[in-house]
Formats: structure tokens, C-alpha cells, sequence
């Protein structure tokens, strides 16, 4: 138990740096920038107390707000994936899910693949309709959304890859 | 729970659409303008040449404004004391910590604050172009409304005549061309024009350069042009930035609106 809360402690405060600091500043091809702070969604440990799950995705996202200035966008995007998060586990991984065993590190990667897609896409969605917040953009939106999405579901599986592989 | 969190992060993104509003969730507080600024610090070094070469640019035209000024005019002005010198405008430097202009809404965190007499709504240029307008400060530090934020309105002119139109920005043209509104149909504007900043406002004073005309056409209404201004300031690339205070704004305010004091 401690070594977990040690674990997602430290998770938390380098995946918000690393996000503020490096990835809200890539800007590939004039304005697109990957999200992976939500690893630290995606990959909370399954059975656990929900309550302080929402809670935790909501300060991730509170602080990444705070850095990037943009008032509580990145708060609403975190608490509403962490809120539809077990029907999308049940979706991506189904039985295993079922029996409460499920391990990231040993899941199929195809699995996590979809499961980290539709999190992310949701994710985006909610974050660039409320930071844009005017309906006559929405082809702006589902652009930057599309786009980042593709980068940010990149980003992820490659840096779940390289870290699982040193736990196991 | 969940419900509960939402609604506080909608009501956050809500208050944030509203100008001046966004008090608590900025980047000029303490906590990340400290981290900011430990970063630049490091990443400023791999900037210094632009940079070096940026200011030796303007040293090399403010030197040949001073040699091709009219000499006598120059020798006879007797010597102003700093100190008791009735200027309107006041100008400090500042340095850029942290710099975003990906978003719709973005903004620029500067390292001076309230201990600098940094106050909300100067305006902030560097010696190419505006760069937009304090609009939260800290002890320590300062968030800047920058011209590429969906929410700037900047009071801006042609050069050539005295047409004036408010600068916005419609948030998917780039870092490079902001929009310049409401000029009147009559304004002689033509490609290739310098667009200044105008006289009316209290922010800035008049004939700050912006950028140049790229292309422009008629309002759906008929009535006004809306044109496509080239910046420029390279948005993307920003270190060294002067903030402006305008020591009459005070009292230019309290004449135009009597009825609010």
C-alpha cells in the first residue's frame, strides 16, 4: 500500500511537469500538442477507493489548468473520463475485468490500444468544445481533437511500453 | 461526486470565458511562476544568439534615429532629470517565463509583478510589435492577455490615414495574421500597409507598429472592412518584452467616466 501511494505520488507531480513544461510546448505543425498527463488516469490501480480516483483525476487536471491558464477545461475532461472509465474497461478488456485480476503490465497490447483510444478521444472532445466553447467552430474542434488525439494515443501506448517492460 | 467536481470545473471554464474574471487559476501565482521561471532559466540559453541578434537590431536603428535626428534640435535640449521629468509614459523591461500560442486562449507570463509596480491592463511590446495586455498580476509575477487570445480587443489604426478598428484575433489563422475590424469603408487600405496602434486607448500609446496589410475584403454588411494583419512580432518567439504604463490613464478614465466614481 505505501509503495503505492509512493509510486502514484510521483506519478502525478512528473507526469504534470513533464506536461506543462515540454509537451504543452511542442506545437507540432503550428498548433498541435499531445496530453499524456492522462496516463496517470488510464493506468490508476482498478481496485481501488472510486470516490478518491475522481477526486485525484480532477486535482491532475486543476493543476495542469493552472500551468496552461485555461480555467477548469482540463479539470472537466479528467473527471469526466475517470468517471466513464469502468464501462470502458469492461468494453477493452472484458472478461478479465469481470474477475478484478486485471493487471496493466500484463494485458494484451491491442487491448490497451482501444482502451487508451476511446479515453483519449473522449478526453479531447471535452477539452477542445469547452476551450473553444462556440458551436459555430465545432470543424475546429473535431480537427484539433482528431489530430491531437492520434498524437497523444501514440505518445501513450510508447510510454506504457517503455515502462512496463522494466516492472515486469 | 463526480457530478459535484464537474460543475466546479465547468463553473472554472465559465468564469474563465469572462473577461478579467479568472482571478484564482492563472499561472502568475507563486507555485508555478517559480517553476516557470526555473525553466526558462535553463532553456533561455539555447536562445541567447536570436536574441542577441533581436536587440542588436534595435540598438543598430535606435542609433540611427539618434544620428539622423535634426542636430540642432538634438545639442539644445537642455537636460531632462529622470527624476522630475513629466513623461506620460513609463516603460520597464521584463522577460517572458512562459509563452503559449497553440491554443484559442492564450496567454504569456512575464517574471515582474506588484513588487515591480506591475499593474493590470499595461500594455506590453517588444521593439518589433505588440506582444497584448496585463491582465492578473502576483507579487512576483504577471499573466499577459496576449493578441492571440479569442478575448484581446486592441484599439489599432492605418498608418497612412486615421481610420480606426479594433484588432481581435478568430483563433484558427495561426501565429502569424491577427484580424483587424470595422474599418470604415471609406479607409484607403491597400496590401502591403503598416497598421499602427491608435491613440484612443489608454494602454497603448499611438504609433506602436503591429504588423502589415496581407489581404482584405467588405463586412457581409457592406459598411466595413475586415483585414488580415501580417504581425511583426514573431509570437512564437519572445524573450526581452516592455511594459508600458500610461501615468495619465487615471485620470483620462475618471473624465470619461464620471458617473462610476
Amino acid at each position: 500500500m505505501n509503495s503505492f501511494n509512493v509510486n502514484s505520488i510521483f506519478r502525478f507531480v512528473t507526469l504534470i511537469l513533464i506536461q506543462v513544461l515540454i509537451f504543452n510546448n511542442i506545437n507540432f505543425m503550428g498548433s498541435i500538442n499531445p496530453y499524456p498527463y492522462i496516463l496517470f488516469v488510464l493506468l490508476f490501480p482498478i481496485n481501488n477507493n472510486r470516490t478518491l480516483f475522481i477526486f485525484l483525476s480532477f486535482m491532475l487536471g486543476l493543476f495542469v489548468d493552472i500551468f496552461s491558464n485555461s480555467g477548469g477545461v482540463h479539470a472537466a475532461a479528467c473527471v469526466t473520463i475517470a468517471f466513464i472509465r469502468p464501462p470502458v474497461l469492461k468494453f477493452a478488456f472484458g472478461m478479465i475485468y469481470e474477475h478484478q485480476t486485471i493487471k496493466f503490465n500484463n494485458t494484451e497490447f491491442g487491448n490497451r490500444v482501444i482502451y487508451f483510444s476511446i479515453l483519449i478521444f473522449i478526453h479531447h472532445l471535452i477539452l477542445f468544445s469547452l476551450e473553444i466553447f462556440n458551436i459555430s467552430n465545432i470543424i475546429l474542434v473535431a480537427q484539433k481533437t482528431l489530430f491531437s488525439s492520434i498524437f497523444t494515443i501514440i505518445l501513450c501506448a510508447l510510454i506504457s511500453i517503455l515502462f512496463s517492460n522494466k516492472q515486469r | 461526486m463526480f457530478l459535484l467536481l464537474f460543475v466546479i470545473s465547468l463553473g472554472l471554464t465559465i468564469q474563465s470565458h469572462s473577461y478579467h474574471k479568472s482571478k484564482f487559476i492563472n499561472s502568475a501565482n507563486f507555485l508555478t511562476g517559480g517553476i516557470y521561471e526555473g525553466a526558462s532559466g535553463i532553456s533561455n540559453y539555447f536562445d541567447l544568439d536570436d536574441q542577441n541578434e533581436i536587440l542588436v537590431e534595435e540598438n543598430n536603428r535606435l542609433r540611427s534615429q539618434i544620428f539622423n535626428s535634426n542636430d540642432s534640435v538634438a545639442m539644445e535640449t537642455p537636460f531632462v532629470d529622470s527624476l522630475s521629468y513629466a513623461g506620460r509614459y513609463k516603460i520597464q523591461t521584463a522577460k517572458i517565463i512562459n509563452n503559449n500560442y497553440a491554443s484559442t486562449k492564450n496567454y504569456l507570463t512575464i517574471n515582474k509583478g506588484e513588487r515591480d509596480s506591475i499593474k493590470e491592463d499595461l500594455g506590453v511590446i517588444t521593439s518589433k510589435g505588440i506582444v497584448g495586455i496585463i491582465d492578473n498580476t502576483s507579487n512576483g509575477y504577471a499573466r499577459v492577455l496576449s493578441i492571440l487570445n479569442t478575448k484581446s480587443r486592441i484599439n489599432a489604426q492605418l498608418k497612412s490615414s486615421n481610420h480606426i478598428g479594433s484588432l481581435k484575433w478568430d483563433g484558427n489563422s495561426g501565429s502569424t495574421t491577427v484580424q483587424l475590424t470595422d474599418i470604415s469603408k471609406f479607409a484607403p487600405v491597400k496590401i502591403g500597409d503598416t497598421i499602427i496602434t491608435g491613440g484612443q486607448s489608454t494602454i497603448f500609446p499611438k504609433g506602436i507598429h503591429i504588423g502589415t496589410i496581407d489581404l482584405f475584403d467588405l463586412d457581409i454588411s457592406g459598411d466595413t472592412y475586415t483585414i488580415q494583419v501580417k504581425l511583426f512580432n514573431d509570437m512564437t518567439n519572445l524573450s526581452h518584452v516592455y511594459v508600458i504604463e500610461n501615468l495619465d490613464s487615471q485620470e483620462i478614465k475618471l473624465l470619461e467616466n464620471p458617473i462610476d466614481e
